[in-house]
């Protein structure tokens, strides 16, 4: 049978050795790897996550509450549920090392506990002392451990006393573990650690001031969870519950995100690597073109070949994929401790097979849809290329059921690519992203080809023998401007994307900012300090402006008596609470959209106001009722009218606001941006700190580079990601420049016999390489910004500017790398003697 | 011999092969006369080819002087060979060896543009019409029959009127027929241009149409019809 002889053919061929199938096997399992060691690593933190549940979250279960502690009734409820109960509080505070002129503040994110904290896990000190012993009362003063980074900040020294609102404490240890810290998500602030008892004297905890109480309880091995869950909802009002088997939701989805956008990435430079394989197998079959013909006129089918050459690039294929699976296995736990030290959250780094099988499908598919092209035209070798020079074959399309199979294998990749990742339209983004660079390169490779041919034959260009050379081998026939424009488009692309991304994340914060941004977010002001509050402000001629309103938060519930989420689905607004404001009068810069705003004197059943963008989104119109749950009481409301809120300019907006009457009983603060000169928001924040040592200021300019910092960490995490990219289209380039050896070789030894130096042959070469860099490096300043704007517009939900200095470097490297690859090359060609190079022709 | 255009003294050629080094030429003294038309023979692998790429610069002797119009070329570097080459070596090689990205006009057309020549492209055309391709000047090699192929490999060898034409086997690769109308261009222009021409052949009426044939046996000269002519 065929299959048979096929199967004879191939083992002999491959005898031959492995040596033109270097960039072959190293493209496919760079790629591969890639993918199945971030696959790898982000399995290992799901896993981390999944083991130490309890130690992230602190304890079996937590219930969250905004703004108060639970009522009697809701803690006993709580007791009789656990085996045991540890209750802390959470909020954000200045802490204030010295006094007067030298003081330094700091915002911190105080935790205050009680003595049987933590339920899991253990609190690391440094000295190593016990946390009972660190936050024990000495001189008076309660014990408090702090982040070194605020340590740092402050000068302050391990002895020695700081404040927090009212209250002195003594510094007696760096807290350099805590269990559950990523359980807390992104905080402003570094951690200080107090005993919530020690903070009775601070005047930070009052009604209406911004807290979290949190109750981790750990419950009996056979607690049913969903079945807590359940009563939790109905026994404490507003609460938020969590447990173990998601202990860190924020950080887990993140990861899940992450990870799965750096495996597109990946995908990408496993295409990038395809265009390597494609080649590779390209200059296999064309060096085989003998072979094949004389096969053929001892009566091989076009079968019997195509079969020969698909077992054997299949063999290839497992070889390389096997690599990389070997590679992106082994690397994650090789630098597991590396990995682990960069990460906040613990991770189980082991041998996870799914990441490998996922990764691996990608190999094989992707190998199949770059390889059947050039195997399909196997078949169009006529067994008369024997008897004609040049080689020509290969050019043309191959037979329709070839393409076919070819967009079939496509397609399966890109759903099995959407269902992997779960984010199903950047994935079909991407895909389409990439096929339309991958379009775009091919006809600008056409382009270049016809323009070269056009500037060959151009009188001007006549008696450059150089030049001529270059535009003629680059717009002849046989010549590689598509496959090197392609590769090298492609990596570019790719390359080019990711700088755009990077450095537009970077940028993000500053660029979104307003011109005229606040310089302090106050918040915790009580109702009696507002008016001496802003009087003080209002005197101080470098404050322009100080805008405040009244803060409450609230959850919204229900809309219209049923559950919320029935109406608005998992709207972002009933992920958590919201804040909350009143205002007898419309904003002076709100644009009602829709309804009225209440009389100046309203004082009749509560009425809302809602964000127009968010209330259409979430299906609410004029005349809904929704209920708010603010702080333990339910608030039911209705909307009477909708205004447009810009978040954008980092003021006050809220989401909601209600007339007076509804809200103004409620224990509540207020919140105030205060508009200022830079050079004297140091001297606002201490005069504002010593008159209120409650209110907690946050520096606009601290708090936007606690977001960089974030942002550039995500930055970085996807810069790593193409490193991979940059690799493989590495390897790609220098296959092609090798590839190119052969057809550089004979031409060297042709034009020196014709008489021409080696610097008129090593200028072509150059010029040739230039030209076809420059090319696929103008597709990918291009191509390159279109997919960073994509998914910063899409993906990232922020503004797109173009980054001329990033995507300069990364074309001109493209290029200089092309050129270089070329030259290195090239050295071996010209030292040839012609002789020798001609008579392996003969 | 004073008037030789070229001229080899105990010549020799060894190459490192794969299984040790391997003579090749071994000792060859030969004078050629400008004008003279040399038929070399010999046996498959008795060295033809060789002696000829040592007479172009394209091999350099291991041992002897290789003196082509009073330059030793075992003494010029690979850019003064070539440089050498432009104007004075025509080589037609068995296999054409056009470059495979190039029309045959510009084929034709680089030796003369290497050289310098102005008009090089208007000549390229001329050239290319005197070995009857003037239609075909925009085809690449790959789109030509093997004869065409030779007679614009013709054509760009004797583009820069050379003082000196080397041909190996230049219808070894072609029909009876085209063959035949290779050589009758061959001698044309060496008539015409008055071109020194060595010529390597296997078939003895073509050897029978030099001035002088040379018989190369197991890398030494067997026989030489002007020695013997001579004697
Ligand atoms: N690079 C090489 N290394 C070793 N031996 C070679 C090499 N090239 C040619 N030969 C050998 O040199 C001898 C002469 O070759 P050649 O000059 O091509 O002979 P001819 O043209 O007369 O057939 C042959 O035996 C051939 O095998
Ligand atoms: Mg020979």
């Amino acid at each position: 049978m065929s299959l048979a002889i096929a199967g004879r053919i191939a083992r002999r061929e491959l005898r031959g050795g492995l040596n033109g199938f270097r960039v072959f096997l190293a493209c496919l399992a760079l790629g591969v790897g890639a993918i199945a060691a971030i696959g790898s690593v982000r399995e290992s933190i799901r896993g981390g996550l999944d083991r130490e549940g309890a130690v992230i979250l602190g304890g079996d279960a937590s219930i969250q509450l905004t703004y108060r502690f639970a009522e009697a009734d809701e803690r006993a409820w709580i007791d009789a549920r656990a085996e045991a109960v540890s209750e802390l509080v959470d909020f954000r505070s200045l802490a204030v090392f010295g006094t007067g002129e030298a003081a330094e503040r700091g915002l911190t994110q105080v935790k205050g506990i009680d003595e049987i904290y933590p339920l899991y896990g253990e609190v690391t000190l440094e000295p190593q002392i016990s946390l009972s012993e660190a936050l024990s009362n000495r001189d008076g003063r309660p014990g408090a451990v702090m982040d070194p980074v605020l340590i740092a900040r402050l000068g302050i020294e391990v002895g020695e006393t700081f404040r927090l609102g009212e209250q002195d404490f003594h510094l007696s240890a760096a807290l350099i573990n805590e269990p559950d810290s990523a359980a807390a998500g992104f905080a402003l602030g570094p951690r200080t650690m107090v005993r919530t008892t020690a903070l009775e004297n601070s005047g930070l905890i009052q009604p209406g001031t911004l807290f979290e109480t949190e109750y981790k309880l750990r419950l009996a091995e056979d607690a049913d969870l969903d079945a807590l869950r359940d009563m939790s909802e109905t026994e404490v009002t507003g609460a938020r519950w969590r447990d173990k088997r998601n202990g860190a939701p924020g950080v887990a989805e993140f990861v899940d995100r992450l990870g799965s956008f750096l495996v597109l990435v990946g995908l990408a430079g496993l295409a990038v690597g395809g265009v390597g394989v494609s080649s590779a197998v390209r200059a296999y079959l064309g060096e085989k073109t003998e072979v094949i013909a004389t096969l053929k006129t001892l009566g091989a089918e076009s079968r019997t070949i195509f079969l020969s050459y698909f077992i054997q690039i299949g063999v290839l294929t497992l070889a390389g994929v096997t690599l990389g699976l070997i590679l992106g296995a082994i690397v994650p736990i090789a630098f597991a401790p590396l990995i682990e030290a960069r990460l906040p959250v613990p991770a189980a780094v082991t041998l996870y097979p799914m990441p490998l099988v996922e990764a691996g499908i990608y190999g094989i598919l992707s190998a199949l849809i770059f390889t059947i092209w050039p195997l399909a035209q196997t078949e169009d070798v006529r067994a008369a290329t024997l008897f004609r020079d040049g080689a020509t074959s290969g050019q043309g399309w191959p037979r329709v059921r070839w393409i076919m199979l070819t967009l079939v294998l496509f397609a399966v990749l890109v759903a099995l690519a959407a269902e992997f990742s779960g984010l199903l339209t950047l994935t079909v983004w991407s895909a389409a992203g990439m096929a339309g660079a991958f379009v775009v390169l091919v006809i600008a490779a056409w382009a270049v080809r016809l323009m070269a041919r056009r500037i060959a034959g151009m009188r001007a260009i006549r008696g450059r023998s150089a030049a001529r050379l270059a535009f003629g081998s680059v717009g002849g026939p046989g010549g590689e401007a598509v496959s090197v424009v392609l590769s090298l488009g492609l990596g570019l692309t790719v390359l080019a994307a990711v700088g755009q991304i990077d450095s537009n994340l970077r940028g993000a914060i500053e660029r979104d900012l307003p011109d005229i941004a606040p310089s302090f977010f106050m918040v915790d002001i009580q109702p009696d300090q507002l008016q001496p509050f802003r009087d003080e402000l209002a005197a101080n001629p470098a404050v322009s402006d100080v805008q405040s309103a009244p803060m409450l938060r609230g959850i919204i519930t229900e809309i219209n008596g049923r559950p919320a989420v029935e109406t608005a689905g998992d709207h972002w607004v009933l992920q958590g609470d919201r804040g909350v404001t009143y205002s007898a009068n419309a904003p002076e810069d709100a644009i009602v959209t829709h309804g009225a705003w209440w009389p100046e004197d309203y004082s009749g059943p509560p009425q809302v106001s809602f964000a127009t963008e968010e209330a259409l989104e979430m299906g609410l119109s004029i005349g809904d009722e929704i209920t708010v749950n603010i702080l333990g009481r339910d608030i039911i409301a209705e909307v009477t009218s909708l205004r447009e809120v810009d978040f954008s300019t980092a003021g006050i907006g809220f989401i909601m606001s209600m007339n007076p009457s509804a809200l103004q009983a409620a224990p509540h603060s207020h919140i105030a941006t205060v508009y200022a000169d830079a050079e004297a928001e140091g001297a606002i924040l201490r005069s504002v700190s010593n008159t209120y040592p409650n209110i907690t200021a946050i520096r606009v300019k601290d708090a936007i580079e606690r977001v960089s910092d974030v942002l550039a960490g995500i930055a970085a995490a996807i810069t790593y990601g193409a490193l991979a990219t940059l690799v493989t289209g590495g390897i790609v380039l220098i296959g092609a420049a090798a590839a190119g050896v052969r057809a550089r070789t004979y031409e060297a030894a042709v034009l020196k016999t014709l008489g021409a130096s080696r610097r008129t042959i090593l200028s072509s070469f150059a010029l040739r390489s230039g030209l076809l860099g420059v090319a696929a490096g103008m597709v990918a300043i291009v191509a390159g910004g279109l997919a960073g704007w994509a998914v910063m517009t899409f993906v990232m939900d922020t503004d797109y500017i173009f980054e001329p200095v990033s995507a300069g470097l990364i074309v001109v490297g493209g290029v200089l790398a092309t050129l270089f690859a070329g030259l290195a090359f090239a050295w071996g060609p010209l030292a040839a003697r012609p002789a020798q190079v001609l008579r392996a022709r003969e | 011999m004073t008037d030789a255009i070229l001229s080899l003294k105990d010549a020799t050629l060894s190459l490192d092969g794969n299984a040790g080094r391997v003579d090749i030429l071994k000792g060859i003294s030969l004078d050629i006369a400008r004008g003279e038309t040399v038929g070399l023979i010999g046996p498959s692998g008795s060295g033809k080819s060789s002696l000829l790429m040592l007479m172009g610069g394209l091999e350099r002797a291991s041992t002897g002087s290789v003196m082509a119009l009073g330059h030793d070329l075992t003494t010029l570097g690979e850019d003064a060979l070539a440089r050498f080459r432009r104007g004075h070596m025509g080589v037609v090689f068995q296999s054409f060896h056009l470059i495979p990205t190039m029309t045959a006009l510009e084929n034709v057309a680089t030796p003369l543009e290497l050289a310098g020549v102005v008009d090089a492209f208007e000549r390229a055309e001329t050239e290319l019409q005197a070995v009857g391709l003037g239609d075909r000047i925009d085809h690449y090699p790959a789109q030509m029959s093997g004869g065409e192929q030779q007679r614009v490999a013709l054509a760009r060898a004797a583009a820069p009127r050379p003082d000196i034409l080397l041909a190996d086997e230049p219808t070894g690769n072609l029909d009876g027929a085209t063959g035949q109308a290779i050589m009758d261009l061959l001698f044309g222009l060496r008539d015409r241009h008055g071109s020194t021409l060595v010529l390597v052949t296997h078939a003895p009426e073509l050897a029978e149409r030099c001035d002088r044939v040379v018989r190369l046996q197991d890398g030494t000269i067997f026989a030489d019809s002007f020695e013997r002519a001579a004697e």
